[in-house]
């Protein structure tokens, strides 16, 4: 009897439930890789000592600085510009703990440090059909590469080290069909605002996305990335979209990708995971691609975005009238022509190599504004090197950008770079909440050509306007 | 391992805003920090103090006795974002030990169960009551799952069964999969 048809996530949930769910008990589901950085795991670390246990699988644990630490380099004497004490006390509690515990780390010295979802899937860590977990909202990222991703506390960070189990009860599936073709001068940014804009800022509570249709097979694994990765900003825990060529190509001779003689057996299998004809979701909203714009969001929230050059809707409850307040901006008035403050190009969801391209190619033989601050923060050792071989690094500082070195950098503004009390920042990270960059700072969400279009402008820009140019010339 | 949880009695605090993040609970800046303990005084902390570190006059936070007011009542959507359990930490550690809303992030949610901060979600017609009258009285009985505000008829909440029993027998979440260590090598062992 053929079984029911499945959707991916099914397939994933069931080849890891070590112990079913029941009325009295979550699932008890197996972690294939489980990632960690210095802020959520310190206390998890400290938990398992006073228990004394053992991290029980170090192998399929791999850690990396990213949040905490400093853009600028050591000083003459060595000496990174930490925002803290506390910031560097972290960063040397990390060490300790994957000293202790034989956990690799991508420390300082490493050419492997980056932000944890920039930097894993360049080594290979995240292949299709794992389980993987990090104390990151964010992981969801590694959806992309048709793999279970998702973000835990750190009780949680605490129980995978002692375990790899974490208790699970099963999610609902939601499924995100996106027809038809982006335009051109569209990034997978502008897709995912527009994707969250549909949904709701809470609208995806409960819900693991798998995103399918045409428009998301055409996305390089880049911009799949950037889309699962903003899958928390509508609610869900998860965003996926099912292997294909695209991802056994770019896992195919990345260090931790399986060997070159069992490569094409593992690539086989991973091509497997795939939502079955007739399989059933709880859930299923379609969007068409090519009624897509370049978007920003003019709220607080990540679901608050319009094409640039539309206008502000009417808010319709205070907390919305509060969040137009708080930007500065008025209802039923374009976002644009609003003087900007920062421009930021980087986080784990823009700070790829593509994303440094794009940004690059909007700047090249232009100028930032005069009294705008941009900095380009590229997401891991590894992009920095490859932009820098590109010669993107040039780019950016003959326009008058400053060059980073890898980080969350001001995604989070935890490491000392942060946008200014009133500043309007265009940010290509994800989330606009107030004062998320810095207190009292103002953030326009956007795609990193958008955010260079807007560098050059001194203004929330379309960046095609930028494109146009460059071909009449 | 979290206190365990009861029956509380207590006055609310309100915050009506929708979509509180939880940048808002804890900003980022108070999250280097290697300790689960002292996060109280980062709670809403840019919601309470100004920009030179002086306490907002007007701000709910720094008008509540957090002995009496043990149960946050909030709009929308409440601590959506960042998987920190920074945010649960602060919450307790500044004297609540409940949050009600329409609906309340997964993330969040699961942290705070884990340490003994309870989310009960309501519908939209008790929501409204709760907004309506800050500083009232409730009460969250676990052992039945009920919801009493004023005289009115207690109104039914669900807590998933595992985490509800965890907080009113204090099970210890880890030492219960530590327990099944013989399955999950079994697990291993099975699918090598």
């Amino acid at each position: 009897m053929p079984s029911r048809p499945s959707t991916l996530f099914d397939k994933i949930w069931d080849a890891h439930v070590v112990q079913a769910e029941t009325a009295d008990a979550p699932a008890i589901l197996y972690v294939d890789l489980h990632l960690v950085h210095e802020v959520t795991s310190p206390q998890a670390f400290t938990e398992l000592d006073r228990s004394g246990l053992k991290v029980r699988r170090p192998e399929r644990t791999y850690a990396t600085l990213d949040h905490s630490t400093p853009t600028l380099p050591p000083n003459a004497n060595g000496e990174r510009p930490y925002a803290s004490t506390a910031a560097a006390a972290q960063v040397d509690a990390l060490r300790d703990n994957c000293t202790r515990h034989g956990i690799r780390l991508a420390d300082w010295d490493s050419a492997d440090r980056g932000v944890v979802h920039v930097m894993a899937p360049e080594l290979g860590l995240t292949q299709p059909g794992m389980v993987v977990v990090c104390g990151d909202s964010h992981t969801a990222t590694h959806g992309a590469f048709g793999a279970l991703a998702f973000g835990i506390g750190t009780s949680e960070v605490g129980h995978v080290l002692a375990t790899q189990c974490l208790l699970q009860r099963k999610p609902k599936q939601m499924r995100v069909t996106v027809h038809g073709q982006l335009q051109p001068g569209v990034a997978a940014k502008d897709l995912t605002l527009a994707v969250i804009g549909r949904i709701g800022f809470g609208g995806g509570s409960g819900f693991v996305i798998e995103y399918a249709g045409e428009a998301i097979r055409a996305l390089d694994m880049e911009g799949r990335m950037t889309l699962c990765n903003m899958s928390i900003e509508a609610g869900a825990r998860a965003g996926m979209v099912a292997a294909d060529e695209k991802t056994v190509a770019f896992l195919r001779g990345r260090r931790y990708a399986p060997p070159s003689e069992t490569f094409e057996a593992e690539a086989a299998k991973w091509l497997t995971f795939t939502t079955d004809d007739g399989a059933r979701f709880d859930a299923e909203i379609e969007l068409d691609a090519s009624s897509i714009a370049p978007m920003a969001t003019f709220g607080t929230t990540p679901d608050a975005s319009i094409a640039i050059g539309a206008t502000t809707p009417t808010p319709r409850t205070d907390s919305e009238r509060q969040a137009l307040d708080y930007m500065g901006f008025k209802a039923n008035t374009p976002t644009a022509g609003h003087a900007v403050d920062v421009v930021f190009v980087g986080s784990c969801t823009n700070g790829r190599i593509s994303d440094l391209r794009d940004a690059a190619a909007v700047l090249r033989g232009r100028q930032v504004k005069p009294g705008v601050r941009m900095l380009v923060v590229p997401g891991s050792e590894a992009v920095k090197r490859q932009a820098e071989a590109e010669g993107l690094d040039r780019v950016f500082i003959d326009a008058g950008a400053e060059w980073r070195l890898p980080g969350c950098s001001m995604c989070i503004a935890m490491n000392g770079d942060f946008v200014g009390p009133g500043q309007l920042a265009v940010s290509t990270s994800n989330r606009n909440f107030e004062g998320r960059q810095g207190k009292g700072a103002r953030t326009i969400l956007a795609s990193p050509a958008t955010a260079a279009a807007s560098a050059i402008a001194g203004a929330l820009t379309d960046p095609r306007t930028y494109a146009r140019e460059s071909v009449d010339a | 391992m979290p206190e365990r949880f009861a029956t509380i009695t207590s006055r609310t605090l309100v915050l009506p805003q929708a979509n509180i993040d939880t940048d808002q609970i804890i900003p980022a800046r108070f999250l280097t920090t290697t300790s689960r303990e002292g996060l109280g005084a980062a709670a809403f902390y840019d919601w309470r103090y100004d920009a030179d570190g002086g306490a907002l006059d007007g701000a709910a936070l720094n008008t509540l006795d957090p002995t009496e007011h043990r149960v946050l009542v909030a709009g929308d959507n409440f601590a959506c974002g960042s998987s920190r359990e920074h945010a649960p930490w602060a919450l307790l550690d500044y004297g609540f030990r409940a949050v009600i809303s329409t609906s309340i992030a997964d993330i969040f949610s699961s942290n705070a169960l884990k340490n003994g901060l309870l989310p009960v979600v309501v519908d939209d017609a008790t929501h409204q009551r709760l907004l309506a009258d800050p500083g009232g009285r409730v009460t969250i009985d676990l052992e039945r799952c009920e919801l009493s505000v004023g005289n009115e008829p207690p109104v039914a909440f669900t807590v998933e069964p595992f985490a509800r029993r965890c907080l009113l027998e204090g099970v210890d979440t880890m030492g219960w999969l530590i327990e099944r260590l013989p399955a999950i090598e079994a697990f291993e062992t099975r699918t090598a």
